[in-house]
């Protein structure tokens, strides 16, 4: 029998080496480029992957929400294995919301950690997909995993409005969002720049790690398919 | 079960479900006492690791309340679905010509008054316990229990045919219900809590957040739930 060709990624080395570089430059552009904040100083320039992280978490999970009503009604084990590429890069990248939300938070607030609503709804949609990821692993039939954490996703995402609603009414001491709020919140016209380059730059890294580990998706399907095929051949 | 050559609708075999539900538990009563024996330990261990004042068991109280609600049915769910494994009755119900959804609805429905039975046990015991003054407001509180409830129910059910499919079930149970219903703990304390303050004051817009909370789920329940019963 003829060894399979393991078949890469095409384009794989190309487009990690352009993100490199993309992600060196984000982080030039956050450190050197864009201007200091006048009341909070250096500690602010977090924001620039602060941020971008917490959108891309969020695009990731609804990808998941996507992938796992598509496989409710299509069947296609394409779809399953967008979903669990897509919720563990969201896990990953909320990691790094949790992590730098902190640091920046200590200095500026003087706390680490406040229950506010978009905090408070971040870490329990952390939690929601971390336990996604821990069904899967609690499953062993693929078709089973496939179905019930499927269903368990769609529920764990109508969630997350319901506790960011009921948050914002219990808390209602949450300071005004940056962006999208009121006359005096904004930012300066090369602040706005550096943010859309960093949120550019975390996306490619987004994109390479869903492409890969939706690979080693695909990989491991193929394997057990093969193991099933050798199994027939030993009897 | 076909009768006439039909099969049953919706509401009838979800009330079959239910009654065989009922009839179960009602033999035994191992679930329903165990899970009082469980909710009144944890009222009793609260005491013991904050003493409150009546001041502040007035004010912690719907808290503790709804953390004992809580954790009583991520317990008391765990075996709606796991006890259908031990002969494989899970199987036998899948076989009724009925709609899939019809056994959740009834084991929904089931929980649903499993969970009101303990609270009304729990509520009288807390009252006397905490000294918080519930019977005044004993209406008010029963509409907070009853949607804060179906809500659980309806989370509960489906998390727990999920669970049921998987290794480590019984910890993987509270695992998937407490982080998704913290919206339910939020707005039933909430609730609960605007009604101990002075004066007395059903809050409506918790009310209204319960309704769409139990309105969401029970949709996407009767839209996915179905899935989670296919062979």
């Amino acid at each position: 029998m003829s060894t399979p060709e393991v078949r890469g990624i095409p384009g794989l080395g190309a487009s990690v080496l352009a993100s490199a570089l993309l992600m060196g430059a984000a982080g030039y552009a956050a450190l050197y480029l864009a201007p200091t904040e006048r009341s909070m100083g250096d500690i602010q320039r977090i924001f620039y992957f602060h941020m971008p992280s917490a959108i891309i978490a969020f695009i990731a999970f609804f990808i998941t929400f996507i992938a796992n009503i598509l496989y409710l009604v299509n069947r296609s084990p394409k779809s399953d294995w967008l979903g669990v590429s897509s919720a563990e890069v969201g896990v990953a990248f909320t990691t790094v919301v949790l992590v730098t939300g902190p640091i920046w938070g200590k200095p500026v607030w003087g706390v680490w950690w406040v229950w506010d609503a978009r905090l408070t709804t971040t870490f329990i949609l952390w939690v929601l997909y971390i336990c996604y990821l821990l069904l899967r692993g609690l499953l062993d039939d693929p078709e089973r995993k496939a179905i019930v954490s499927a269903v368990y996703g769609v529920f764990a995402f109508l969630d997350v409005p319901l506790v960011y609603m009921a948050n914002r009414w219990f808390r209602t001491q949450h300071p005004a969002p940056v962006l999208l709020g009121g006359q005096n919140s904004g930012l300066a016209p090369q602040m706005k720049w550096v943010l859309l380059f960093c949120f550019i730059a975390l996306t490619g890294v987004m994109l390479i790690l869903l492409r890969v580990r939706y690979r080693l998706e695909e990989l491991r399907h193929e394997v057990a398919e093969m193991k099933i095929i050798a199994d027939s051949g030993d009897r | 079960m076909s009768i006439n050559g039909r099969s049953m609708t919706l509401s009838r075999a979800s009330f079959a479900i239910l009654a065989k539900e009922l009839r179960a538990e009602f033999r035994s009563f191992e679930l329903l006492i165990s899970t009082l024996v469980f909710v009144l330990i944890v009222v009793f261990l609260f005491s013991f690791a904050f003493d409150p004042t009546i001041g502040e068991s007035r004010r912690f109280g719907p808290g503790l309340l709804w953390i004992a609600i809580l954790f009583a049915a991520s317990l008391m769910l765990q075996p709606s679905f796991s006890r259908e494994r031990t002969n494989d009755t899970l199987g036998a119900l899948r076989l009724a010509p009925i709609d899939p959804f019809a056994i959740l609805a009834g084991k929904l429905l089931a929980n649903f008054c499993f969970l009101l039975l303990v609270e009304l046990v729990l509520l009288p015991a807390f009252s006397v316990l905490y000294d918080v003054p519930l019977a005044p407001v004993a209406a008010q509180v029963m509409v907070v229990m009853l949607l804060g409830s179906l809500g659980i129910a309806t989370v509960g059910t489906i998390f727990s045919a999920i669970a049921s499919q998987a290794r480590m079930r019984e910890l993987l149970l509270p695992l998937l219900m407490l982080p998704a219903l913290a919206p339910i703990l939020i707005a039933s304390t909430e609730a609960t809590a605007g009604l101990l303050s002075d004066p007395p004051e059903l809050q409506l817009n918790w009310i209204v957040f319960l309704l769409a909370f139990d309105v969401i789920f029970l949709t996407a329940t009767w839209l996915f739930g179905g899935y989670l019963l296919e062979e």
